[in-house]
């Protein structure tokens, strides 16, 4: 038995989404009104209640939401940030003092994530040791918002009003990786890793042991940039492609093949706009008006270290 | 073959630009009929993975409010006051300097920073503002390349220093795969051999910091004498 789960900082996080369609709901001004708070309140909904509703029901909703976004209902509102004279005013009253709760939250997130999981009074435990980290991190999160809260003696409403305003500005973006994730899971269902592994088998010259390992290399970049996530791919990929080339057929080393292997997917994340959080989500966080502005910059160094990647691996597995 | 459609449907919706959730969606309903699936179970994947996946979000939405909050009372300016004192700053060093911090710090399994967290409120203003101590106003496609450099060094530090450490996702989930496929492979191993690419990621991402400031004096030239001709 477990006291404090990530239920909790899942029914949090949902009550804040309730939150931002609560302030639509009430801006007059807003531009799409109705269908930008159908949007958060559902998605609010769906955090909160995910674990006890039907799969089909919390499906059926991830269907809805992705209406409301392809229909254009999903926008952001007028609100602006304060004016940059009045926090230049505060930022030279507060000083280095707004750093500190910047700072506890990393600070509380590994000092909990050290700790938290090891606490028990017999079978009854604090929290769960598999999802201690995330609830090291919710629990950083919340004091620093006590923290900041307290120095900077904003009202209690000024968090959720420009957290209402960033969250707009992320739209449906925010669920993306989400909806991508759940692909990965249809894809494994269908078999589709399969097909694709069989098919290079049959193409490429494997014979060659610079064929196989560049093959295995950049087959998990592509997958990688087709499914979004690196990790959907390396156990596709490197059953089909990795251990019946390099380690059964040339004998390569297993862990050096996954190593390798694993890091040449993570190019293909820093070149695929379905890695959303990280390459999307960033772009809107930082106001950059080209979307794909942070893929761009890491383009140079993706095709580098997955030319890298294809010399280390030929170089060192069939040698360690 | 037929069940690559859904591959397809993905590279031809994003080349269009249509909604990714509508094209990520429909691409999963035909990969599932494609295989035979039936609508109610492909709606069950698609809740199980979207429910299953909620601490993406989580983290995102639970630290928003708290950096909306010190931004509105001034946490860009006061990251930028800082970095103007240090004379040695320049854009691309700062990048640089984040991109080690974190890249060290997972290595070891201490998982700091983030996007929202750390490269918006800290290491973009501090490195736009060290550019400006260094040059004077910025032109506005400069300001946007720091800033996405920045997410750049946040990712690159991240992605290639994690595999360096055994207890996280990745080493974890390689390990769990050869464990499936009844082989003992070493996670120690493993963690080792990530190692040579953590290093070649760093000395590319270190070039690509030097091109960036290059790059910003450049840019800022070029506009200069825009504005006399």
């Amino acid at each position: 038995m477990t006291l404090i789960t990530l239920e909790w900082f899942y029914a949090l996080a949902g009550a804040i989404m309730l939150g931002v369609a609560l302030r639509i709901a009430r801006d007059a001004g807003h531009p799409r009104r109705a269908g930008s708070a159908a949007f958060w309140a559902l998605l609010g909904l769906v955090f909160v209640t995910g674990k006890w509703i039907p799969a089909a029901w919390a499906g059926l909703a991830v269907v809805i939401l992705a209406v409301l976004a392809a229909t254009g209902q999903v926008v952001r509102s007028g609100e602006r940030e304060r004016p940059k004279p009045e926090r230049e005013a505060e930022a030279a009253r507060l000083g280095n003092r707004l750093f500190w709760p910047a700072l506890l939250v990393p600070a509380v997130t590994v000092l909990g994530s050290l700790t938290l999981g090891r606490i028990a009074i017999g079978r009854v435990h604090l929290v769960d040791p598999k999802q201690v980290t995330l609830i090291a991190l919710g629990c950083g999160a919340v004091a620093a918002m006590a923290l900041a809260l307290r120095f900077t003696r904003a009202p209690v409403s000024a968090p959720m009003a420009e957290g209402s305003r960033l969250l707009q500005t992320l739209g449906w973006s925010l669920v993306l990786p989400q909806l991508l994730a759940a692909l990965g899971l249809v894809f494994a269902q269908s078999g589709v890793g399969e097909v694709v592994a069989g098919l290079v088998a049959q193409v490429l010259p494997t014979q060659f042991p610079f064929v196989a390992v560049a093959a295995y290399c950049l087959g998990m970049a592509l997958f990688t940039i087709c499914l979004g996530n690196a990790f959907a791919a390396f156990a596709v990929i490197t059953g089909g492609i990795g251990l019946p080339l390099i380690v059964q057929r040339h004998g390569g080393d297993p862990a050096i093949m996954a190593a390798i292997g694993m890091l040449s997917g993570y190019c293909g994340t820093l070149l695929t706009p379905l890695a959303a959080n990280f390459n999307l989500v960033p772009a809107l966080l930082l106001d950059l008006p080209d979307r794909n502005a942070v893929i761009k910059a890491q383009l140079p160094v993706a095709l580098v270290l997955l030319a890298a990647n294809v010399l280390l691996m030929w170089l060192l597995v069939y040698r360690f | 073959m037929i069940k690559l459609v859904g591959i397809a449907i993905v590279a031809v919706g994003f080349a269009l630009r249509l909604n990714p959730l509508l094209v990520v969606l429909a691409a999963g309903f035909a990969t599932g009929l494609a295989a035979h699936l039936s609508v109610t179970e492909i709606l069950e994947l698609f809740g199980k993975g979207f429910v299953d996946s909620r601490f993406v979000a989580m983290t995102i939405v639970l630290m928003v409010p708290l950096i909306g909050l010190l931004e509105r009372h001034g946490l860009q300016e006061r990251a930028a006051a800082v970095i103007r004192e240090a004379r040695a700053a320049t854009a691309g060093r700062v990048i640089l300097l984040y991109c080690a911090i974190r890249q060290v710090l997972i290595s070891v399994g201490v998982n700091i920073g983030g996007h929202p967290q750390a490269v918006r409120p800290l290491v973009a203003p501090m490195a736009e503002a060290a550019a400006r101590a260094q040059h004077g106003e910025l032109p506005e496609r400069t300001t946007h390349a720091i800033r996405a450099h920045a997410a750049a060094a946040e990712n690159v530090g991240n992605f290639f220093g994690e595999d360096i450490f055994i207890a996280v996702g990745a080493v974890l989930l390689m390990k769990g795969f050869f464990t499936a496929q009844k082989m003992d492979v070493s996670v120690w191993r493993m963690a080792l051999w990530g190692i040579p690419t953590a290093l070649a990621a760093f000395a590319t991402f270190a070039w690509r910091c030097r091109r960036l400031d290059r790059r910003i004096a450049r840019e800022v030239a070029e506009d200069g004498r825009k504005d006399q001709a």
